[in-house]
């Protein structure tokens, strides 16, 4: 496994002696040169997940380990800079990731720099291969981020952290911002930079489609927990936990007959706070098969089948 | 969801746009938003203006409600007839008597498009009491029926809460339960799940779904995401670059998509029953700076088929098929334009 965590926890004190548990939890590993695709809606905890896995939070409790070695739950300076050559980031939003009084050749070439294995004129080449390789062009580098559109602005995030030439990267939502025609772009490059460097990716998304499309393995959150993993294929076409398959069933089809005979149960509810939370399945108070003691005891993870995990009593 | 009735049993539409243009002044010279839309809505029906962000799908029918800032907006030419009236050009004192009575409208963000400061109950009661001319009282024992029609749990008491305490599937339930106020005939909803994750989305679809039989109301969808489109619409306008480059019922535009550029957007998304294996295909560039539309078909520089004729002369609207009133803005639908494979050309010869 190339990236593991152990019962991942990652906290944050809310005053007033409450605790938002953003992360409870988790355990997930990577395996190298696979994507693994994780889902979930606004508040479920994936980009804490992300950020916490490769050291932009400090985690509360669990481990985490690259190469099988235990990464520092607190990072220090000196830690980031030794883990950012191979642990990079991809951000969600392309308008607030990049600094606006940057160039894009500083913005790009900020991580090279900061390394200071290269000199400025190899900075400056290396930039500008990689503008080229996202589909921009060097003649962009003296340029700000304000000049750019939504979807260019994305590449050069993708830019930046890929000319470190990372191992893992956790891509946050790396999509969605953008317009249809677009996404597939960025979603061909990033095949191609897996193909070519290969790549190990966290591909954090809600749009489930792009997420079955892009990624060898999918994993669901909910409230900070993992409810479900298996490759995407199966995950995707035949969920086990409740809470997949409302989720799954939730997703609209860019197919018109499709969407006339679908069934309508759209899943109740919303989903619920992360404060304070209690034992118990986190799903239960809107799961339409919870059981008695759903509420109360945590469910454990089961294993179904060589590679797929699910979260839920009536799986014991 | 059936298809709209035919030529024969035609009734005037409720809304009817046509050669809509807009432009806005800006310091770089005038943006051509909209470039000469026609569409119209029948009763009862939900049409999807579909497109990329720039397309002008927005500013169409913010300029129709008059709500775009003029200036620097103006609206150029063209006419917006409700139930044969037209709405284009009233001033404000006008333009409040169709504004969220005949019409109503919903919006991408609720948080920004609700006042922070008044409660949720007040807000809706305002509504009735400028249109409607109700008390104060009875204004808000019909905010609280309005949102407990929106399915909003506990009306009464979130009636007294204010938008922060909500979270963006109730503010959106809440925003649409504002729209209904005035029993409107249309009501345009403007992105109204971008916002919003699957379940939640599905939510608020299904309810504008229900509400739409029983309030029986036309409803103008726009949004960019062709799964919603698929799921809502009765008929579709597709637009590009401030044009509607097809126009036809939604099985028109999905399975006989007439225009490069709805299939474009259609193999550029993954399909849930499409391999893996199978690779995306995007449209390549970005769309034209509409500062200076280009002089030909708009989408000349991203159109994987387009021809030298393209580049110099706007292509007209053709009729795909007249019963449904098909049309796509594409000289490949032209008599003599050669077949292009996935693309749906009753009218091309294709021996030649």
């Amino acid at each position: 496994m190339l990236v593991r965590t152990d019962n991942l926890q990652k906290y944050f004190d809310i005053g007033r002696n409450q605790r938002l548990h953003a992360v409870d939890g988790i355990s997930l590993d990577i395996a190298e040169n696979e994507i693994v695709g994780l889902v979930g809606e606004s508040g479920s905890g994936k980009s804490t997940f992300g950020k916490t896995l490769i050291g932009l939070h400090h985690r509360t409790g669990g481990e985490a380990y690259f190469r099988d070695k235990l990464l520092p739950a607190r990072f220090t300076a000196a830690d980031h800079l030794k883990y950012s050559k191979e642990l990079q980031m991809i951000f969600q939003d392309p308008y607030s990731s990049l600094n606006p009084r940057m160039t894009i050749l500083d913005v790009v070439g900020e991580g090279l720099h900061i390394q200071g294995q290269h000199s400025r004129a190899q900075i400056k080449e290396l930039v500008a291969d990689w503008l080229a390789k996202v589909g921009l062009n060097a003649d962009h580098m003296s340029r700000y981020p304000h000049e750019f559109s939504g979807g260019q602005r994305q590449r050069i995030g993708i830019a930046r952290a890929m000319i470190i030439q990372p191992k893992f990267v956790v891509c946050d939502e790396p999509i969605s911002a953008l317009d249809v025609s677009v996404q597939a772009q960025v979603v061909n490059l990033l095949e191609e930079l897996k193909q070519s460097l290969g790549l190990t990716m966290l591909f954090i998304a809600h749009d489930l489609s792009m997420v079955r499309y892009v990624s060898d393995r999918m994993a669901v959150m909910y409230l900070g927990c993992l409810v479900e993993s298996g490759p995407s294929n199966e995950l995707f076409f035949d969920p086990q936990h409740p809470y997949t398959q409302l989720l799954i069933e939730s997703n609209p089809e860019p197919d018109p007959d499709h969407e006339r005979q679908r069934k309508h149960i759209p899943i109740r509810g919303e989903i619920s706070s992360p404060v304070n939370v209690t034992a118990g399945c986190r799903f239960a108070d809107r799961c339409p098969k919870a059981l008695a003691h759903c509420k109360t005891v945590t469910p454990k993870v089961t294993k179904l089948s060589e590679n797929r995990l699910v979260a839920c009593h009536l799986f014991e | 969801m059936s298809e709209p009735p035919n030529a024969e049993q035609k009734v005037d539409p409720i809304l009817e746009v046509s050669n809509l243009t807009v432009e806005f002044a800006t310091y770089g010279g005038n943006v051509q938003a909209v470039r000469g839309v026609d569409f119209h809505v029948e009763h009862g029906e939900t049409l999807a203006i579909v497109g990329e962000s720039g397309c002008g799908k927005s500013v169409t029918v913010q300029s129709i409600m008059g709500i775009i800032p003029m200036p620097p907006g103006k609206i150029t030419a063209g006419s917006a007839k409700l139930n044969g009236k037209e709405i284009l050009g009233l001033n404000s004192k006008e333009a409040n008597k169709f504004r969220g009575v005949e019409i109503g409208m919903i919006f991408q963000d609720p948080m920004t498009s609700l006042n922070p400061t008044m409660t949720i109950g007040d807000q809706i009661a305002e509504t009735l009491m400028v249109h409607r001319h109700v008390s104060k009282a009875e204004g808000r024992k019909r905010a609280i029926a309005l949102l407990e029609k929106t399915h909003i749990p506990d009306a009464e008491k979130r009636a007294s809460q204010y938008p922060f305490e909500f979270s963006g599937g109730m503010l959106q339930r809440a925003m649409i339960a504002q729209s209904l106020a005035c029993n409107p005939t249309i009501l345009i909803a403007d992105e109204p799940t971008t916002a919003l994750d699957v379940t939640i989305q599905a939510q608020i679809l299904e309810l504008m779904q229900e509400l739409q039989r029983t309030e029986n109301m036309s409803i103008i969808l726009i949004t960019h995401d062709l799964a919603v489109v698929a799921k809502m619409a009765d008929r579709v306008a597709v637009m590009y670059t401030g044009q509607v480059v097809e126009t036809g019922t939604v099985n028109d535009i999905f399975y006989r998509s007439s225009h490069p550029y709805t299939l474009g957007l259609k193999v550029a998304m993954p399909s849930n029953k499409s391999d893996r294996d199978k690779k995306l295909t995007p449209i390549e560039g970005s769309p034209p700076d509409l500062f200076s539309p280009p002089v030909g078909c708009g989408y000349f520089a991203r159109c994987p088929h387009a021809m030298k004729l393209c580049e110099h002369h706007q292509p007209p609207e053709l009729l795909i098929a007249k019963e449904s009133s098909h049309t796509s803005r594409c000289w490949l639908q032209h008599p003599d334009a050669p077949a292009v494979e996935g693309l749906h050309q009753p009218g091309v010869d294709h021996a030649g």
